[in-house]
């Protein structure tokens, strides 16, 4: 009697539409997941033929390849392809893949409404690819979009802005999807502390989003009216002021930052207690941590504008504001040093890349912590060092936590094992390739080279040659990690339900490739 | 035999359009707009066929949730997700407004002193600061909007609403249909009621205060906070008005009417924005 209204519901669905039908009308949080991982990768080459570009340009001193204003529009696109079409909707598709299965629900909460959130991407993406092919050509501002410059700039500003209310709604809706999912599906038994540490961290990702991206929608609204409008909130002759963008900019800016690496901890938090086949070392504070972080990323915003002009209280609070961050953050890089500590660890791919994680990712928290003493930073502001900074929490951080993602749950997606020394070889093509390319950037930095220009001094031809051979050498180097997923997804040995002997969580319990429909039956977690 | 507790019952609805069709709806308001800013030709055509598929979009797609309510496919975990989406939105848009807010704060108590104080005498001498005002480079003369007026006749119509709301729901769950009715009725009214006197008030502004969108950091924020917190009304009161035809075709019961709730939370919501406007934007001059 009571499978009945199971097969009602399993029937519905069962006959889902064929070929592109399926993937425009789907409900189901695998393939809504498995879009936004794809839509995320071309968004990644997107970006990356941009920072191409741009390091191609600066391979050498003088002006050979880009003109300077499109040099400009690059730097920029770069940032906004990067941070809203690449790592964000990553994670999104693992938040879609992956939490449904640990915490054992049927699927998302809104199904029809996760689909939507996936497909605005599309006309988002349009219109800020798009917007290069306008007279005056893409957002040329930098992705910070501050007046006065972003205000003066043609339709292309126009176009970006439409698309970031585009991407805005879409995230908001996502992340009350992630939310609701979390709080009101979790299988009987599953309590919010007993919840994989992934979930955790998208839990409180979902919140900052909710909380940060409708600060964004008026941010450059107000940035809008000011364009077309003849609104004065930017403009001091009206008795606004340029500052305050960069106020409600960052307000939003700064959890940004932690949107889009807390998710990268809680991907970290599942690899390295399953290959070092020890449970994950102070589980609890690790959630604590998480929300601590949070709760600082609100606090923090003023650190990106120290030389902006600002008083020394202000100053002061902020630097000692963000300082606080590196505590619970040096919580959770102890923590996974314990759990592997005489663990009986081995080093597959997804650990490889989670261990790379846990070193690059350091080095670009403590020249974080470098960055937020206000005197240094009103030194190093708008250098390399800045970019060399966050470039080490963003890709070495952020990325490489994608990377080991994908290869650790790979084999449940897929029901294939991917090419073990394939990975391997792109791990140490990209570890070696990527530091090439960014370490230098701290000593350009450092000499005093400044962001976002095309030519540069000749004292750092050196150091910039370097640079952009590590650009290219990381940027081809992950045609392999296309081609290593690809034959992954096409065959190879079949993958057992649980590859992974050290692995815990629920979704392992399920056979691999993971059903259609996950948990029908709720499992019952003790 | 039944399950209530399990997830079984959890409603996972089959594939839809509406998504793809929302998507394209707004493709062509994204390109819809940025063309009509910049007065390119296509503009209003492109965003006119965008609003509607969009229009088209929400029946259709709000039109399937209720029937699959009214079927009965909603166990009460569904109806718990509901309120929870709900909340969460509602959060989302105090923080869209608390942009404003924190824009219109941030000029009064900072930059405007800031653009009167000794250092900018230099650029502008006769500056004196203080609010409301266009700011120390526009000098077409203007008068503030007071609040005794129509905007305290607003605060009134908006908290009556706010009453007539709740007394309706109250007639919901003693399933009192009439004085459903009546009170839905009166609570659209009066927010449309609301949304036509501020229209009334904007032209007012424009024709007899030069109070314009162009007057300076007061101008600004006057109409960016009072534009989309009526925005907010407009769509606030067609949900209300939604949820009475669906009164009066006879759906929700006492126990199961989470769309009257949602609706009448938003309404809340917007109400409770006009009070921090009536303050801080007509009151505090």
């Amino acid at each position: 009697m009571a499978a009945v209204h199971d097969h009602d519901i399993a029937h519905a669905h069962d006959h889902h539409p064929t070929g592109m039908m399926r993937w425009l009308t789907t409900t189901n949080h695998k393939d809504i997941g498995s879009m936004y991982l794809w839509f995320s990768f071309v968004m990644f080459l997107t970006g990356g033929v941009m920072a191409l570009t741009i390091r191609a340009e600066l391979f050498m001193p003088g002006i050979q390849i880009v003109n300077p204003e499109f040099f400009n529009q690059l730097t920029t696109m770069h940032g906004l392809v990067m941070v809203f079409g690449a790592i964000m909707p990553a994670f999104v598709g693992f938040a879609n893949w992956q939490i449904p299965m640990m915490i054992g629900a049927p699927d998302m909460a809104f199904a029809r409404m996760n689909n939507w959130s996936f497909w605005l991407l599309i006309p988002a993406a349009l219109l800020l690819i798009a917007s290069f092919f306008v007279p005056g050509g893409a957002a040329a501002g930098g992705w910070t979009i501050y007046p006065p410059l972003s205000v003066q700039m043609g339709m292309g500003m126009d176009m970006a802005i439409f698309a970031l209310h585009i991407m805005g709604a879409a995230s908001i809706m996502g992340s009350i999807n992630i939310i609701t999912t979390i709080l009101n599906m979790r299988a009987p038994g599953m309590t919010l502390m007993k919840m994989p540490l992934f979930v955790w961290t998208w839990l409180i990702t979902a919140y900052l989003l909710v909380m940060a991206m409708p600060v964004l929608a008026g941010a450059i609204t107000m940035l809008l009216t000011d364009r077309n409008f003849g609104t004065n909130f930017f403009n001091a002759a009206g008795g606004g002021d340029p500052v305050m963008f960069q106020h409600i900019f960052w307000f939003f800016g700064h959890p940004e930052v932690y949107i889009m690496i807390l998710p990268a901890f809680g991907i970290v938090s599942e690899i390295i207690p399953t290959f070092a086949r020890k449970p994950l070392f102070g589980y609890s504070s690790m959630v604590y941590a998480t929300a601590s972080i949070a709760i600082l990323s609100c606090i923090v915003w003023a650190h990106h504008m120290f030389s902006a002009g600002m008083p020394v209280t202000g100053q002061l609070f902020f630097m000692y504001a963000t300082m606080l961050i590196a505590i619970p953050t040096g919580v959770k890089v102890f923590n996974w040093t314990a759990t592997m500590w005489r663990g009986s660890m081995t080093f597959e791919t997804p650990m490889l890349f989670a261990i790379g994680f846990i070193f690059l990712f350091t080095i670009g928290g403590f020249s974080g912590v470098i960055c937020a003493i206000v005197p240094i930073d009103i030194q190093v502001q708008d250098t390399y060092y800045v970019i060399a900074h966050f470039h080490y929490v963003l890709v070495s951080g952020a990325l490489f936590s994608i990377f080991g993602g994908v290869y650790y749950w790979l084999p449940k997606w897929t029901g294939h094992m991917y090419d073990e020394t394939l990975g391997k070889t792109h791990f140490w093509l990209s570890m070696f390739f990527f530091n090439l390319a960014f370490f230098v950037q701290h000593f350009l930095g450092l000499a005093g080279m400044p962001r976002r220009v095309p030519d540069y001094a000749l004292q750092f031809a050196d150091f910039n040659m370097i640079s952009s051979i590590g650009a290219f050498g990381f940027g081809f180097s992950q045609l392999l990690f296309l081609y290593v997923v690809l034959k992954c997804i096409r065959g190879g040995e079949k993958a057992p339900a649980k590859p992974w002997e050290g692995a815990k969580t629920l979704e392992w319990t399920l056979p691999s490739p993971a059903p259609y429909h996950s948990f029908e039956t709720p499992p019952v977690v003790r | 035999m039944s399950q209530e507790a399990g997830h079984g019952h959890y409603y996972v609805p089959a594939p839809s359009t509406w998504p793809m069709v929302g998507a394209i709806a707004l493709f062509f308001m994204g390109f819809g707009a940025a063309f009509s800013v910049n007065r390119l030709p296509l503009g209003y055509g492109l965003l006119a066929i965008g609003f509607a598929i969009l229009v088209y979009m929400l029946f259709g797609w709000f039109g399937a949730v209720a029937r699959e309510s009214e079927s009965g496919k909603f166990s009460a975990q569904v109806d718990k997700s509901f309120r929870w989406g709900m909340s969460w939105f509602i959060f989302s848009e105090v923080m869209f407004f608390a942009a404003f807010f924190g824009a219109l704060y941030y000029m009064r108590v900072h930059t405007v002193p800031e653009l009167a104080d000794l250092e900018h005498k230099i650029l502008w001498p006769d500056f004196t600061g203080g609010w409301p005002t266009a700011g120390p480079w526009i000098t077409e003369k203007f008068m503030p909007m007071g609040p005794w007026g129509l905007p305290a006749i607003n605060t009134l119509i908006l908290l009556t609403s706010g009453v007539t709301v709740t007394w309706a729901h109250w007639a919901l769950k003693l399933n009192k249909r009439g004085q459903l009715k009546l009170g839905l009725f009166l609570t659209f009214f009066l927010g449309f009621l609301f949304v036509g006197l501020q229209a009334y008030e904007y032209g007012h502004a424009y024709s007899d205060l030069n109070l314009k969108m162009t007057t300076g950091a007061y101008g600004a924020t006057f109409y960016m906070l009072t534009g989309f917190h009526g925005f907010h009304v407009t769509l606030g009161s067609i949900m209300l008005f939604v949820i009475w035809c669906r009164v009066m075709a006879g759906h929700f019961t006492p126990e199961n009417h989470f769309g009257f709730e949602g609706v009448a939370w938003y309404w809340h919501f917007v109400d409770v924005v006009w009070l921090g406007l009536f303050i801080f934007v007509y009151w505090l001059i």
